[in-house]
């Protein structure tokens, strides 16, 4: 194949856009996307509930349900200098690239395991399927991997599914996820609808393993604090597009999309002095048909008829820090007012 | 302090699952003080809505009695007791449950102003329908009085309910927040609006959500109460409580949650669990329910005897916690973990 990537690049995403067909039209819950994730990195995909995040982690892997189609873009996947086009893999191919390249844990999986057989017999397969039968050493693996995940490793290897709690069945899933070593690890909503004590040990449990194992990590969630725990690298999405992205404290510290922005002065937090926190006006819109121009112009305070008109394109005029807005220097200028 | 406008007296509510009983709230004892900003947070099960439902007298207790204005709800009877109904409203904010799919937003607010007759006649009501609208920020009216659930936001969606629950003229709501809520960008505004109207309508509204820094935003200037396993464990001043958690699981939950700014989050301590067993609420452990988890577990105490909800000794804080060694005044020492 012709294309070169970076050597650290493992993945490269390349105007990606997917729409659903439904009776009420289009869905265009990815449009437009473009990323690349780098060796060992953990890049966050944050952005509200419908701005279509698992869209996009789905679309990488092609597991995307059957009214979704890939309208544009291309994925390129780099190992050991060989480079892939995802879109490009036969069935087969693709039954090996989720398992041994980009493994996913979707939303919600705890309920994934298969709850006649036990916790060994799921490693087994998952490993037989992919043409390791050495069961000694996929054991031996496998208890590596769920003491990594502060699990009691003999005790859970034998269990089955009803005998683990939410928490242990999550990490137990993080360990399989990554027994076949992928490079990619793609985690939708790892936290979600889980209790916080219990959010803590995942997230403990997530650092120690990128910390440990070598790969990447693609992260989503509408948890902010998730993003500013763990990635080094952000992308907000908005009305399916990345609207910003950019290193963790960029975002956080001197985000340049009045959207990021918003999102951030609307999260209270933990700090003993009282937030003074202002919502973003209006609502997201129907990705059906979604607003002319820049998305968000709808609800931006900066907005004016270049944001009604055309929709800005994803630019870093600050570093590596990329942000699609006709008026960064606006935010900026309001900021440096109020500091 | 006034007297309070509704007052929970060792409730307990358990219910019957098959062949088991589920104790689902124990020796619940809350004063809902006039006008304040009273928040109820706990992790999803602890008996949050459970303990919402009892206050608006949708659900009845299985021990306790529960006072609105000092007489005993379960004694009204006539006039008393439908002034009751309508003075206590519940919202549970999950937007796409609770509004019938066939009405209109007009039809939706008309109904409860008929029915308890809030309204003289069809322009009365109207009128009245208008300024509802109006009192949640949806506007113009117009725009939103013929339309159907399925053709409003999210956001839109819980203003109506709010409006629905404004119909009746509440003294008292009860505000559910469910974990489904998850729009960041919206939840906020909402949130302002309820604090508007408690000013502009004289209504007291309770909090209820699992967000810790969501609880602190709403009752800055009032209480909050932490609930866990199906008990009150720390009631006080809200200020004080983030500062300065005395609980144990206070302790542990404020120092788990992460941060949204990378830098804090990063170099925050987290306490250790001594261990991560969570109990069911049918096989709850005997004494405190926390003792298993318990960091500051005392060895023979807190394995023997049930804690209720008290002032530290020698505390100089206005708040109650529900931990024996913190009753007795030890010095609480951490386990390694
Ligand atoms: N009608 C019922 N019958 C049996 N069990 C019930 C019933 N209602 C609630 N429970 C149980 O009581 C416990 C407390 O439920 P409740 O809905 O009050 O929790 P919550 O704190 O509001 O949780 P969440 O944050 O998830 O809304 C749960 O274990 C629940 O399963
Ligand atoms: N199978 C589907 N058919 C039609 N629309 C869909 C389907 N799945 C998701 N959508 C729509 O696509 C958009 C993005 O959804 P999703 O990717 O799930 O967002 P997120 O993960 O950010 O919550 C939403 O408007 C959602 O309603
Ligand atoms: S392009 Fe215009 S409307 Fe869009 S975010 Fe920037 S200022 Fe706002
Ligand atoms: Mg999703
Ligand atoms: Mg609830």
């Amino acid at each position: 194949m012709s294309q070169n990537l970076p050597p650290d690049v493992v993945l490269k995403v390349d105007d990606l856009s997917v729409v659903y067909r439904t009776d009420r039209g289009d869905v265009k819950a990815t449009a437009n996307v473009s990323f690349e994730l780098r060796n060992g990195e953990a890049l966050a995909l944050i952005g509200e509930s419908g701005s279509g995040k698992t869209t996009i982690s789905l679309a990488l892997i092609r597991k995307l349900p059957r009214n979704a189609v890939i309208t544009s873009g291309q994925i390129l996947y780099q190992r050991n200098q060989e480079v892939q086009d995802v879109l490009k893999l036969s069935n087969r191919q693709l039954r090996e690239f989720r398992w041994n390249e980009c493994a996913m844990v979707f939303q919600g999986a705890q309920n994934a395991f298969n709850p006649v057989l036990n916790i060994r017999k799921q490693f087994e397969d998952t490993a037989q399927a992919h043409g390791w039968t050495d069961k000694a050493a996929v054991r031996k693996r496998a208890l590596s991997l769920l003491q990594l995940v502060r699990l009691d490793p003999e005790r859970v290897y034998d269990a089955y599914p009803h005998e683990l709690s939410g928490c242990m069945k999550q990490r137990t899933l993080l360990a399989l996820g990554v027994l076949l070593s992928p490079q990619i690890v793609i985690l939708d909503e790892p936290t979600t609808a889980l209790d916080i004590l219990t959010q803590r040990a995942i997230i403990d449990v997530l650092n120690d393993m990128q910390r440990q194992l070598d790969f990447s990590i693609i992260f989503i969630s509408h948890d902010l604090s998730l993003a500013a725990e763990l990635a080094d690298h952000v992308a907000t999405v908005y009305a399916g597009e990345i609207i910003e992205l950019g290193g963790v404290n960029d975002i956080f510290y001197r985000s340049l999309h009045p959207y990021t922005h918003g999102l951030l002065t609307s999260v209270p937090t933990l700090d003993h002095a009282q937030d003074l926190l202002q919502s973003i006006p209006g609502s997201p819109p129907n990705l059906i048909t979604p607003p002319e121009g820049c998305k968000f112009h709808p609800r931006c305070a900066f907005a004016d008829d270049i944001c009604r008109k055309e929709n800005p394109a994803l630019t870093d005029d600050v570093g590596a820090h990329l942000a699609a807005c006709w008026h960064k220097d606006r935010l900026l200028e309001s900021r440096k007012a109020r500091a | 302090m006034s007297s309070p406008i509704i007052e929970l007296k060792h409730v307990y509510r358990s219910f019957k699952t098959g062949r088991e009983i589920v104790p689902v709230l124990q020796d619940i004892n809350i004063s809902v003080n006039r006008l304040e900003f009273l928040c109820l947070v706990g992790e999803s099960g602890c008996g949050k809505t459970t303990t919402g439902k009892i206050i608006c007298g949708l659900l009845p207790t299985s021990q306790g009695i529960v006072e609105f204005e000092g007489a005993d709800i379960a004694s009204l009877r006539g006039d008393n007791q439908r002034r009751f109904r309508r003075s206590v409203q519940i919202i549970h904010q999950d937007p796409y449950a609770s509004l019938n799919p066939t009405q209109t937003v007009s039809e939706m607010l008309s109904y409860p102003l008929i029915r308890h007759k809030l309204a003289p006649h069809r322009r009365g009501v109207l009128q009245r329908v208008r300024e509802l609208l109006d009192l949640v920020d949806l506007t113009p009216v117009e725009d939103f009085i013929d339309k159907y659930p399925h053709q409003l936001s999210g956001g839109q969606r819980q203003r109506i309910s709010i409006a629905r629950a404004l119909t009746t003229e509440p003294s008292v709501i009860v505000a559910d927040e469910s974990v489904s809520m998850v729009d960041v960008s919206i939840r906020i505004g909402l949130l302002q609006m309820m604090m508007d109207l408690r000013d502009r309508l004289d209504v007291t509204i309770v909090f209820i959500t699992h967000d810790l820094a969501l609880a602190k935003y709403f009752a800055w200037d009032g209480r909050i109460g932490v609930m866990y396993l199906g008990r009150l464990v720390e009631i006080g001043r809200t200020q004080q409580i983030i500062r300065d958690p005395q609980h144990p699981y206070t302790k542990v939950l404020l120092s788990a949650i992460p941060d949204p700014d990378p830098e804090k989050t990063r170099s925050k301590q987290h306490i250790q669990l001594r261990s991560e067993d969570i109990r069911r609420l049918t096989e709850l452990p005997p004494g405190c329910s926390f003792h298993p988890r318990c960091p500051w577990y005392v060895d023979g105490v807190c394995d023997k005897e049930v804690p209720e909800l008290s002032v530290p000794f020698q505390s100089e804080f206005d708040v109650e916690v529900a931990c024996i060694p913190l009753e007795r005044g030890a010095e609480l020492a951490l386990h390694d973990a």
